[in-house]
């Protein structure tokens, strides 16, 4: 191909190409929505139009086999047109109500469950895992469709008390940014990386290295006549940066490599400002297929609180009405010198008042 | 090939049970090779709980610097299906609208090209092409803007604007969600394509406090729609809400964080100018309520994951901004914070990093933002102030 005709800089599509005629025309008109059952909407217009949305859960990992029933499944009840939710569910969107319950069945009967919608457990965001990925503590589709095999009822209902956003991310780099979220599941390096000192100054700069450490525990040092680092253990809080940066420092652990789980985070700013999510368990053993200590877990705490928050409270709102004792208390999780914050503004985590419950 | 790889025992495991399987996804492709070693491989990590990727190497197109992920597998001898299995991030269109016709035009590029295997979408919102050779990265992208695509970013460079539904279905969106990204990933086209940060800076278009995009948490720039009169309130509605078993004095009134909300069983009254705009009333009452008129949008800096300096959440540069085509101050904010990081950020030092490195007021100062009440959740209450300027300039004076 010669050199003009290569196009660069295109950048995406314009999405009106993609919107159905009733979005065209609605397009900011919309007056209200409702919720007639779960993982379906309805969105009325000031013009009085109607348009149907049905949610379907995704893997997020999606075969082109896959992406090609949905593009037929929209031709046949939705003139071709859907769309993705930022938590990896495929939306129907449909203008005939009459199409909603044999497009439902058809999706039932290959495997994808509608719902998501409401007072619900919507998809879980999540990152990739030992599928693809080099710093990964863990699997991540895996754990998911363990979690989700167990909590998918309260996906096709709306039975909780509020939402309740679960993800996961196989390392602290959190590309899924979990940070945020009701029940982040997260997958975490507990030993200090090892390293080889043979091939470290052929493939990393040590400079770059030794400043990616947040804690200064990398210092450069010369090991058996080759120019490498050295790792003060006790500074290190196995981040996996120098990882990052360094292929050598090898952190990857399938001995001591494991998950975490953090509670009460929130993005919204319905009633409580957004929230980052707190320590909850600190470690469990990685254990695949099926990891069942993650799934019975995340499935404790969503019953607790299903069961103890009022209407409309989130996991962190419900935390903070009862206090964190009680939370402990309540969900029998046992609390531990890890639970206390020692990084950069940990004094901000302590509390600093006599208002306890006894 | 490996022929002892054939059987995967614990990855057949996770075709079981309701929820949709990701296995299931892998099986649909694996009459291709590069997909029966992927499972290989995977399998291997379910029975050794260790990945077995290496690091991206130096892998792209001719001219881009970001958009696609080298990655190369370990255990090339055994599986050398997928020694390179490269992702390519495509740039979603904006909200993630979709045709058929496009969809396939997506899938045929992906069939003639890699593994058949996607993510919809990824973390940041790319369409996600997952496992590539490296001979076959530049006829991808041929392919691709041959359809109307382009890819999307990565490393150190802006990475691809997301934004939520907006106005295309929902009566709460602020602004127009979908024209703000789609404008500004136009505009900004090189700083996509080609890393010159210190590190990846973030756009996210939220079109309410909601925050369905996460943007607060996830973005170096947060655009979250909101607005400034009164809450439109339709009191009909509101007393069918309360026939119809809302309990409008505890699930409205008594969770309003600013308890500005009052219900006498006839109507609502709400004292607006307490209103934060936390959205829960709206949310609970969709039919009765709705954002006020005089609409915009709070832009927030400065969100981050963990690595390395802790997470952040973004926080508020400008209170409140109207946003209309060609959303100028929006782009002269991200420049001129593009400059100031861009010149003094270390590498791999996000801007929200940056800003606690170097000081919020200093910051402003450099990019030019006059110092807000809003900005702050209160005051400084240690005394350690610099009087730096106010003190030269009194020299000077005399």
């Amino acid at each position: 191909m010669s050199a003009t005709e290569r196009k660069t800089d295109i950048g995406p599509p314009h999405y009106e190409k993609f919107l159905p005629e009733i979005i065209k025309k609605n397009y900011g008109k919309w007056a209200y929505h409702e919720i007639p059952q779960p993982g379906v909407m309805v969105h009325v217009a000031e013009s009085g139009d109607k348009l149907y949305t049905v949610r379907a859960a995704t893997p997020r990992l999606m075969s082109i086999t896959s992406i090609r029933l949905f593009a037929d499944l929209a031709d046949k009840y939705c003139g071709g047109h859907l769309r993705f939710t930022s938590r990896n569910n495929v939306e129907f969107l449909l203008t005939d109500e009459s199409k909603i319950e044999p497009l439902k069945k058809e999706l039932g009967k290959n495997g994808f469950l509608v719902g998501g919608t409401g007072n619900a457990i919507s998809n879980i965001v999540h990152t990739q895992g030992w599928v693809h990925c080099h710093s990964a503590a863990t699997d991540a589709s895996g754990v998911v469709k363990s979690i989700m095999d167990e909590l998918h009822p309260h996906f096709t209902s709306m039975e909780l008390p509020g939402k309740l956003r679960i993800a996961f991310a196989c390392c602290l780099n959190m590309c899924g940014a979990v940070h945020c979220s009701d029940i982040a599941v997260l997958g975490v390096h507990t030993k200090v990386p090892v390293i080889d000192h043979n091939e470290l100054p052929r493939v990393c700069e040590v400079p770059t290295l030794v400043s990616s450490c947040p804690t200064g525990a990398i210092r450069p040092a010369t090991v058996d006549g080759n120019k490498s680092v050295e790792i003060e253990d006790a500074q290190c809080m196995f981040c996996g940066n120098c990882y990052t940066v360094c292929p050598s420092v090898k952190i990857n652990n399938a001995e001591s490599d494991g998950i975490s789980i953090w509670v009460g985070g929130k993005v919204s700013n319905a009633r409580h400002e957004p929230m980052f999510s707190k320590l909850a368990i600190p470690y469990l053993p990685n254990n695949p297929p099926r990891w069942p200590e993650v799934v019975e877990a995340v499935s404790s705490l969503v019953n607790v609180w299903a069961k103890n928050a009022r209407k409309h409270e989130r996991m962190g709102e419900w935390i903070e009405r009862i206090g964190w004792p009680r939370f402990f208390k309540v969900t029998g999780i046992p609390f531990t010198k890890q639970h206390i914050d020692d990084f950069t503004h940990a004094g901000e985590t302590f509390k600093r008042s006599a208002q306890l419950r006894h | 090939m490996s022929e002892k790889k054939k059987t995967t025992p614990l990855l057949d495991e996770l075709e079981k049970g309701a929820w949709p399987s990701f296995v299931k996804e892998i099986k649909k492709e694996a009459d291709r090779p590069m997909v029966k070693d992927l499972m290989g491989v995977l399998e291997r990590s379910y029975e050794e709980h260790i990945g077995h990727w290496k690091h991206g190497g130096l892998v792209g197109v001719m001219g881009y610097g970001g958009g696609v992920i080298g990655r190369y597998c370990d255990l090339q001898e055994e599986f050398p299906e997928v020694a390179e299995f490269h992702t390519l991030r495509v740039n979603q269109p904006a909200a993630w609208f979709y045709t058929s016709d496009a969809l396939r035009s997506l899938c045929d590029v992906w069939d003639k090209h890699g593994s058949g295997l996607t993510n919809m979408h990824g973390s940041t919102g790319d369409i996600i092409f997952l496992g590539a050779r490296t001979e076959e990265l530049e006829p991808t992208f041929a392919d691709l803007t041959n359809i109307g695509f382009d890819l999307g970013g990565s490393g150190s460079d802006m990475r691809t604007p997301s934004c939520c539904v907006g106005p295309a279905r929902c009566e709460w969106a602020c602004y127009d969600t979908l024209g703000a990204c789609y404008d500004t990933t136009q505009h900004f086209q090189d700083e996509l394509h080609r890393p010159m940060f210190p590190y990846k800076y973030k756009f996210k278009f939220a079109g309410c406090p909601n925050d369905c995009v996460a943007s607060v948490a996830r973005a170096d720039m947060s655009i979250i729609g909101t607005w400034k009169d009164e809450i439109q309130v339709d009191q009909k509605e509101v007393q069918a809400a309360a026939k119809n078993g809302t309990d409008i004095q505890k699930e409205v009134c008594s969770m309003c964080p600013t308890g500005c909300i009052a219900w006498d069983g006839k109507k609502l009254k709400i004292q607006d100018d307490d209103c934060v705009k936390c959205m829960h009333c709206i949310n609970v009452m969709p039919k009765a309520l709705k954002p006020g008129k005089e609409r915009g949008a709070t832009i927030l800096v400065g969100a981050k994951a963990p690595i390395i300096g802790g997470a952040l959440l973004s926080s508020v540069f400008v209170p409140f901004i109207e946003m209309k085509p060609p959303y100028e101050e929006i782009k002269e904010l991200a420049e001129a914070i593009w400059e100031f990081w861009g010149e003094h950020g270390k590498n791999r030092e996000r801007v929200g990093e940056f800003i606690q490195r170097v000081g919020l007021g200093t910051f402003l100062e450099e990019i030019g933002l006059e110092p807000v009440p809003e900005m702050i959740a209160h005051p400084r209450s240690n005394p350690y102030i610099f009087f730096e300027d106010e003190l030269e300039e009194e020299e000077e004076d005399e």
